[in-house]
Order: structure tokens, then C-alpha cells, then sequence
């Protein structure tokens, strides 16, 4: 699975993107915010609250609800800022 | 209908997208274009995107907008990268037939690429750089264009 970090999330976690194998347990967007939040350090930070954070699955916006697999793009980024 | 989307650094030229949008069935033609506003001493934008799904996410709100209005041609370019104040950022145009349906969809495709596209802005000022938040007044332009349905 790939995850992309955008805007501050990335400034903040270092990295603007990375490759990770999707833990069994981890099936929604949700639950993978909390696997990240469970690394610590600034992952702790950015993923301690949701309301400030929007995901992308597969290049589309999702809710924290939908589900994740193996294989997918996911995107953690603040509310867009654009136009 | 043609559409073209562009996410480039350059910057851009209204009277060429204007002319790129003339078509004989055309009669109307609107341009939206937003600039770098040089307020509380900002000197900078420095604009970072979400490539494949920013082009992706344009392109349904463009097909959006040619399901509900007559349309002819509809032109988005969105610059990336630094751009200082006065600079062009972006630019929306709609061609149609009559002015209403023009007017109309360059708000509904400026109110989408607000609230939707995956662009970010960080501003410097003095020296200092700070990442935009995101207004409720943009998600409130948006919610007007929620059908019923």
C-alpha cells in the first residue's frame, strides 16, 4: 500500500510519501489513521485529530469509514486550501 | 463539448484562452480569474497539489457541469508552485450559447475547485511561511449547488 502526505501532514511526518504492508486488522480509512497514530512522535500529532485531516482512497475523496486494501493509494491531507 | 485542464507553473494568457474557447455555435463566453491578493503584507503563495487526483477531481466537476448546463468549451488552469502577489493563480472559463448557463457553471466549477480539488496554499509573510486553513465560507458556497435529488 502506498500513503501520501500533503501540506502540513507531510511537513510535518518528514515524508511526503511511503510504501507500508497493511496490517490484517486494519480494514477502513479510520483504522489505519490509528495504526499510523500507534507509531508515535509526530505520527501521534498529525493523526490525533481527525476533524483536521481529510483521505483519499485511490485518488478520490472518502469518508473515515471506507475500507482500505492491500494495493491501495491512500492520501492523508488538511481540508483543501485551493482556487 | 472541449475541455482542457492544465496544472502548470507558467502562467497564463486570458485573451489566447479566450479565443481558444470561440466556436461558431458559441455566443458566450465567461472567465473567472483568481490572483494573488497582497493583504496583511503577504509578499508570497507557494501552491503544492495532489497529482493524478487533482486532474481526476477537476475533470468530474467539469463533466458535472456539462450535465446540468448547455456547454461548449470549459478551459481550468490552476498554477502550482511560488507565486508572488498579483500573480494569476486561476483561471476557470466557460463558453455556452447564452450568458446564463456560462456565468452559472464558472461559479459552480470555482466553488468545486475550492472546497474539492486537493490544492494547498502556504503564505509567507515577513519571512515566515504559514499554511492556509481551509473557510466555511467556501463549504457554504458549495452546499447552493447540492441538489435535492
Amino acid at each position: 500500500m502506498t500513503l501520501l502526505y500533503f501540506a502540513w501532514v507531510r511537513q510535518k511526518l518528514g515524508t511526503g510519501e511511503e510504501k507500508i504492508l497493511l496490517p490484517d486488522e486494519v480494514r477502513t480509512v479510520s483504522e489505519l489513521a490509528s495504526h499510523l497514530h500507534a507509531r508515535g512522535g509526530a505520527f501521534a500529532d498529525v493523526f490525533s485529530d481527525l476533524k483536521r485531516l481529510r483521505a483519499a482512497v485511490n485518488q478520490e475523496h472518502v469518508s473515515w469509514d471506507a475500507s482500505v486494501r492491500t494495493g491501495d493509494e491512500v492520501a492523508f491531507f488538511p481540508p483543501v486550501t485551493g482556487g | 463539448m472541449s475541455t482542457r485542464i492544465s496544472i502548470q507553473r507558467v502562467d497564463f494568457d486570458l485573451s489566447s484562452e479566450v479565443t481558444a474557447l470561440k466556436t461558431s455555435a458559441v455566443g458566450a463566453i465567461v472567465i473567472f480569474t483568481g490572483t494573488v491578493r497582497g493583504d496583511d503584507g503577504l509578499s508570497s503563495l507557494i501552491l503544492e497539489h495532489y497529482p493524478g487526483m487533482t486532474e481526476r477531481e477537476i475533470a468530474r466537476h467539469v463533466e458535472e457541469a456539462n450535465g446540468r448546463w448547455p456547454l461548449l468549451g470549459v478551459t481550468v488552469i490552476h498554477r502550482i508552485g511560488k507565486l508572488t502577489t498579483g500573480e494569476n493563480i486561476v483561471l476557470v472559463g466557460v463558453a455556452s450559447a447564452h450568458r446564463q448557463a456560462a456565468f452559472e457553471a464558472a461559479e459552480f466549477l470555482m466553488d468545486y475547485l475550492k472546497t474539492r480539488a486537493p490544492f494547498w496554499k502556504s503564505e509567507e509573510r515577513h519571512g515566515s511561511a504559514r499554511w492556509v486553513e481551509a473557510r466555511g465560507s467556501d463549504d457554504a458556497a458549495l452546499s447552493r449547488w447540492r441538489r435535492a435529488d
